[in-house]
């Protein structure tokens, strides 16, 4: 039996790398979270870190020049995989490291899965850190966090299209003024 | 000593709501049409950086405040997802610039983690002295500009100048004053010149002697005492539930660092101890920050001893898949050619995974959160800043301030505005 048996909302438990991750419903994480708080004396939220897996999987598995899924010398990196990562349930993940100050200092991540413009509830009322970090994930991956009270950009002007650190948002290429002008 | 204090610096929470990081006027408190809105930054001599706070005043006192930041956003995370691993270790250090090789540091830690590779203990302390050595830096840089915008402009001469110092020894190992890129997946770049542990021990005998001058200097300067004692308040409770970290929430009597609780690199060999204070103000934020330069030329001078011993280790792995051949084999093996063209053009790769590493930088806990794909470059890199935390603590400490303490305020959060952007 894990420690974290009873946290409420709990999908999947994983270990891997010494870290612990507790793939939560995201309709119950408030719930969970609050739990983790008062019964497993999580009281500090290191950090808030979504993550985008558009197109995980897709570069092939490593191949030779000239072939389909074959690397430009050009690119690094572009040589394939040795094998396909494993899939993931979702577009999005957030991940909510927690840690407890404390005699016993323990780490555990909190992850929830999400569609593209599928809102989760903020954990502001359980953690007050929780809200730049909220703010940051919705200016950077469009995360909803519902609840949140001053959900607006954090890093990006008020009035910047999309967000930036989706893998379908361009790496380069800012819109120039007057290029298409006469 | 227990990790939570009992004294309370003020009773129940100060943080605002509903928004923790805004302060909003309080009309039972002033009389709305006296509130002047000003606008302080990003542009700012006082400010620590393209720092903008939007303050509501009645008279001198802060009624309002809220913080903007975002001015010096560079999207590293963005662009290291579309490097190799180790080019997008250049990027590391350049996030939080003070704090240059703690980044760096952190960076390769996460990407060791992924790889489970093994370092040579040589690197392990010569990693460590150098984290040391750069936590005195940024803790210098911390001194002068804070001591600088109250007023005190001397110490800013004198902490710039020890400040070469260390700068000078990172130029001797690593061939660059900053952003040195000497920490390389597996160990370090090169190995630490042979005169590195003298020059180095040079500079442990005079620190201590220039913190005692700079104590001389400030702690029994009336005016330095007036401007920092009582200010800028902030509880341990509050401090934890704003995620508070390093300095912040030592100065808050929490007893909490990384180092000593959750122990990476070889803190767990070397003796040093924690400074706590329990008044959370400006001026207990500025004696931890002097006690940790302190404690780290102790650990500095335990390093160096360690790094004689083990004179002529190996100070990176032999792991060709990952680390690049000596130079000298180039031209005489025909593996480590190909090893060497590899690791350059393509980069190595990292099993599939997520993993979160943090370590007590400079300015707190420094987390990264990595996710790769088995690929050569990583899928996600995500920076947990400390800076980025303090920042959110600035409504909650400058409650019932002058707007001229608020500089004071402000300067003691130690924020890097590249570590709170990115």
């Amino acid at each position: 039996m894990s420690a974290y048996a009873g946290v409420p909302g709990v999908i999947e438990t994983r270990e891997a790398l010494g870290e612990t991750t507790l793939v939560v419903d995201p309709a119950r994480l408030v719930e969970a979270c609050t739990y983790l708080r008062d019964e497993h004396g999580c009281n500090f939220l290191s950090d808030i870190a979504a993550a985008d897996f558009l197109g995980w999987g897709e570069q092939q598995v490593a191949g030779y020049i000239g072939t389909a899924s074959g690397r430009d010398l050009h690119e690094p990196g572009s040589q394939g995989l040795s094998h396909v990562p494993a899939p993931k349930p979702k577009r999005f993940s957030v991940s909510y490291q927690l840690m407890r100050v404390g005699d016993e200092p323990e780490r555990v991540r909190v992850q929830v899965w999400l569609d593209d413009g599928e809102p989760v509830a903020s954990v502001l009322p359980v953690w007050p850190a929780a809200d730049w970090f909220e703010r940051e994930a919705w200016d950077m991956m469009g995360i909803r966090f519902e609840g949140h009270p001053n959900l607006v950009r954090i890093l990006m002007t008020d009035d910047w299209e999309g967000h930036p650190l989706r893998k379908d948002y361009p790496l380069g290429g800012e819109p120039v003024r007057f290029s298409d002008e006469n | 000593m227990t990790v939570l204090p009992s004294t309370r610096i003020y009773e129940g929470t100060r943080i605002p709501h509903p928004v923790p990081t805004i302060l909003e006027v309080d009309p039972t408190e002033h009389r709305l049409e006296d509130i002047l809105r000003i606008n302080f930054g990003p542009n700012h001599p006082s400010t620590h950086g393209v720092l903008r706070l939007i303050v509501d005043l009645d008279g001198e006192t802060v009624a309002g405040i809220r913080a903007v930041i975002g001015y010096l956003h560079t999207g590293f995370e963005k662009n290291m997802e579309s490097k190799s691993w180790w080019k997008s270790i250049t990027y590391a250090p350049r996030v939080d610039y003070v704090a240059f090789h703690a980044n760096e540091l952190l960076y390769v830690l996460a990407i060791e983690k992924l790889l489970g590779i093994e370092v040579p203990r040589r690197a392990t302390w010569a990693r460590m002295a150098m984290a040391e050595l750069n936590r005195i830096h940024s803790h210098l840089v911390w001194l002068g500009t804070s001591a600088l915008e109250i007023g005190a402009i001397s110490l800013f001469w004198y902490a710039f100048d020890d400040r070469d110092e260390i700068l000078d020894l990172f130029e001797m190992a690593g061939g660059t004053r900053m952003h040195t890129r000497y920490v390389q997946v597996g160990g370090l770049a090169e190995d630490l010149p042979p005169n590195f542990t003298k020059e180095a021990r040079k500079f442990c005998e005079s620190m201590p002697k220039s913190v005692d001058q700079y104590e001389a200097l400030l702690d029994r300067n009336a005016i330095w005492l007036e401007r920092t004692k009582g200010i800028g308040l902030l509880s341990a409770d509050d401090a934890l539930a704003l995620a508070q970290s390093g300095p912040m929430l030592r100065s808050s009597g929490v007893n909490w660092d990384l180092r000593k609780n959750m122990p990476y690199l070889a803190y767990d060999e070397v003796e040093f101890d924690v400074p706590v204070y329990p008044n959370g103000d400006v001026y207990d934020r500025y004696k931890v920050h002097m006690d940790e330069m302190r404690e780290s030329v102790r650990i500095v001078r335990q390093c160096l001893d360690r790094l004689d011993e083990m004179d002529g280790e190996p100070w990176i792995a032999d792991d060709r898949k990952v680390v690049l051949p000596p130079r000298h084999e180039l031209h005489t093996s025909m593996e480590s050619l190909i090893h060497h063209f590899k690791i350059v053009t393509e980069g190595f790769t990292v099993p599939e995974g997520e993993v979160y590493v943090a370590i007590e930088s400079p300015r707190g806990e420094a987390g990264c959160y990595l996710v790769s794909d088995g690929s050569a470059r990583p899928w996600r890199v995500r920076f947990r800043a400390p800076s980025f935390a303090a920042l959110q603590a600035t409504a909650t400490v400058v409650q019932g301030l002058l707007i001229a303490d608020l500089v004071a305020v402000a300067g003691s959060l130690d924020p890097v505005m590249g570590d709170a952007d990115r």
